[in-house]
């Protein structure tokens, strides 16, 4: 396995950029995703590593090698892509000795690796079955296996999860998460799933419109988001215009919301506050914030409650209340006490 | 009509709780209702007729033509005086017919085997590459589709008399002539089924190939081809079918001893009327439907035509 390098990527469509300045580095091991909203350019960021897009401007490095000009052939990457792509018409082994055969390996080594490749998504029993004879995740493990055999420098997932269904999904994203830490794989995976980016990465880049807004662990960029746009998009939270007015941000509908001021930069003009963070007490005493509950949302272990602040609306996320909690009773229409420890509420750009 | 009709049942429900003296509006009511529904019925039923009626156009004269193929009279006459397999014997007896078979047969195996790959050529390369002018292109090799068959025969005729002045050989008459006008119905077809079925192939397998190390050549061999298979299949078949029933672009580019089984056909009949034609149209009837149903095995002809 090698490391993966793009510097200063960049990709035109005729007037239109589709990628651009994108620097990421994937260091030996690591699983990095690309997380974004559909058409961000996650997908023709990763075309680009796998050698089917020319780069406009930038380069590609893969094990320190300038791969740029190297057509997709020769590059040592295994792709899994979104449609799985398997070869309709070979076998589960076929598909899976494509590559090996590719490299010129001998019949006899090509059918332990591919024994050994099935072996390690379970799917030895199966080998010389058609793709059309598999369910959707069956297949989605051989197109695992058939890019995991060459041994490729970089793993390369495209949406990998997204046409399988729910429960299925949780328990594949754990799968492929252990298979990739157990070898070792220098992965880079595209995702707009921000949980399967979450759950699965050592690092995220959250990009917007054709470039990074920001690196950084799951935690980081959800306690540190640099900017609303991966405040709102990792994770939920109340993005709340406004102006900043003393220690505190008076929202456009006139709301005047504690934050904190330090570390705020100079260019703020949001705050961003995640819904679990705002507490509430039932009834009014006069002091502090009130709100009229909007709706409440049963989610089970959880429950969310819509708050309408004169005009600006916030979203609470509380432990669902339990039997003698003072909020068990609390229903649309009433009025509450809401509050929240301002070094929760950042001051960000949009 | 169905009990789920709406009309109908609504009908009934006015006719089970209708009081003992009926009223006027009542009667009119009811009325309407028959009126309702005696259109609606007749608006199904011509719709239906016209289906038939269609169907009975199109396989009519088939069916004559295999009902009469086994009538005794020379003349054919309704109701036969009597059935026989004579015609059939005659057919297979005459030399002209097992020479035409031969000779439309060979025809259509070499028209078929060098135009679909001219013909998957040219879909792939339409379909594929960015060359300037695709539609202009395109619409020239449906051409042949579009032209009439006798006319295109003509201006091949004539071409051919051309070329026979400039090369000082045969051309007309010859098997090669024959074959290269063949060509030309084979490749519009190919071009349709084939480009129908690039547009249906997953690019994604063919990028796949190319990510495991396969390169332009390879992935085309082993994987593009593959894939179109059934396309290609279809499109030979087709290809095969159009050389092998065809008359008009053939007629004026027969020579001696190479006639096409059709033309053949139509030679017999400017001396006799005798059931025989019947017979041999029966077997090339047979042989086309074989063919299509094979076809079909491959791809779902609905999908093309
Ligand atoms: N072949 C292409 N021609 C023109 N524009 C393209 C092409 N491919 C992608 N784009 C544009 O580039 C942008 C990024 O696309 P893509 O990388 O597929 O986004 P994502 O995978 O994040 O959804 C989109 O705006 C898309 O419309
Ligand atoms: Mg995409």
């Amino acid at each position: 396995m090698g490391t993966l390098s793009l510097q200063g990527l960049r990709k035109e469509y005729g007037q239109s950029v589709a990628v651009e300045r994108v620097d990421i580095d994937v260091g030996e091991g690591e699983l990095v995703s690309l997380l974004g909203p559909s058409g961000c350019g996650k997908t023709t960021t990763l075309r680009m590593v796998a050698g089917f897009i020319e780069p406009t401007e930038g380069r590609v490095v893969i094990a320190g090698q300038d791969v740029t000009k190297m057509p997709a052939y020769a590059r040592q990457t295994g792709m899994v892509f979104q449609s799985y792509a398997l070869f309709p018409h070979m076998t589960v082994a076929g598909n899976v000795g494509f590559g090996l055969e590719m490299r010129g390996v001998g019949r006899a080594e090509r059918d332990r690796h591919i024994m050994e490749a099935l072996k390690l998504v379970q799917l030895d029993h199966l080998s010389e079955r058609l793709p059309r004879q598999l369910s959707g995740g069956q297949q989605q493990r051989v197109a695992l296996a058939r890019a995991l055999v060459i041994n490729p420098e970089v793993f390369l997932l495209d949406e990998p999860l997204s046409n399988l269904d729910a429960k299925l999904r949780a328990q594949v994203r754990g799968e492929i998460r252990a298979l990739q830490q157990r070898l070792g794989l220098t992965t880079l995976l595209v995702t707009h799933d921000q949980e399967e980016a979450l759950t699965m990465s050592d690092r995220l880049i959250v990009m917007e419109g054709g470039r990074v807004r920001q690196v950084g662990t799951a935690e980081e960029l959800y306690e540190n988001p640099a900017d609303a746009f991966v405040a709102d998009f990792v994770g939920r939270c109340n993005i709340v215009k406004g102006t900043i007015e003393g220690s505190a941000m008076r929202s456009e509908s006139g709301s005047l919301l504690p934050c904190r001021m330090e570390g705020a930069p100079a260019n703020a003009s949001v705050l961003a506050l995640r819904p679990e963070r705002i507490a509430m007490q039932p009834g009014t005493d006069g002091s502090g914030l009130t709100a009229r509950i909007g709706a409440v949302l049963y989610l089970g272990a959880q429950t969310e409650y819509q708050l309408d602040l004169d005009g600006t609306v916030l979203t609470a996320i509380r432990p669902t209340p339990q039997d003698n909690d003072a909020l068990r009773h609390i229903k649309t229409g009433d009025t509450v006490n809401i509050s929240w420890d301002p070094a929760a509420a950042r001051l960000l750009p949009a | 009509m169905t009990f789920t009709d709406p009309i109908y049942s609504k009908a009934r429900r006015d006719d089970s709780d209708r009081s003992s003296v009926p009223h006027d509006a009542d009667l009119r009511h009811h009325r309407t209702i028959a009126v309702n529904r005696l259109q609606a019925a007749l608006a199904r039923l011509s719709y239906r007729s016209i289906i038939a009626f269609g169907y009975v156009l199109m396989l009519a004269p088939v069916a004559m033509i295999l009902v009469m193929s086994f009538f005794q009279d020379e003349i054919v006459s309704f109701p036969p005086s009597g059935l026989t397999f004579h015609w059939y014997a005659n057919a297979f007896s005459r030399s002209e017919f097992a020479r035409g078979f031969l000779v439309s047969a060979q025809v259509a195996l070499a028209a078929m085997i060098i135009g679909v790959p001219l013909g998957t050529a040219a879909a792939l390369a339409l379909s594929r590459s960015s060359i300037a002018g695709k539609g202009a292109i395109n619409t020239l090799l449906l051409g042949p589709l579009i032209v009439p068959g006798i006319v295109a025969g003509t201006a091949l005729y004539l071409f051919y008399l051309r070329i026979e002045n400039a090369l000082d050989r045969d051309v007309v008459g010859t098997f090669a002539g024959l074959i290269a006008a063949h060509v030309l119905l084979t490749i519009p077809w190919t071009v349709r089924v084939v480009t129908a079925s690039l547009q249906g192939l997953d690019r994604a397998a063919e990028e796949a190939a190319a990510n495991l190390g396969a390169r332009p050549w390879t992935v085309f061999r082993r994987i593009t081809l593959p894939m179109l298979r059934p396309g290609i299949v279809a499109a030979s078949m087709f290809s095969f079918i159009q050389s092998f029933e065809n008359l008009e672009l053939t007629l004026l580019l027969v020579g001696p001893g190479k006639t096409t089984l059709p033309v053949a056909m139509l030679n017999y009949l400017e001396f006799r009327m005798d059931p025989t034609l019947a017979a041999v149209a029966t077997v090339q009837i047979v042989i086309v439907a074989a063919l299509m149903l094979i076809t079909d095995k491959f791809v779902k002809l609905s999908r093309i035509v």
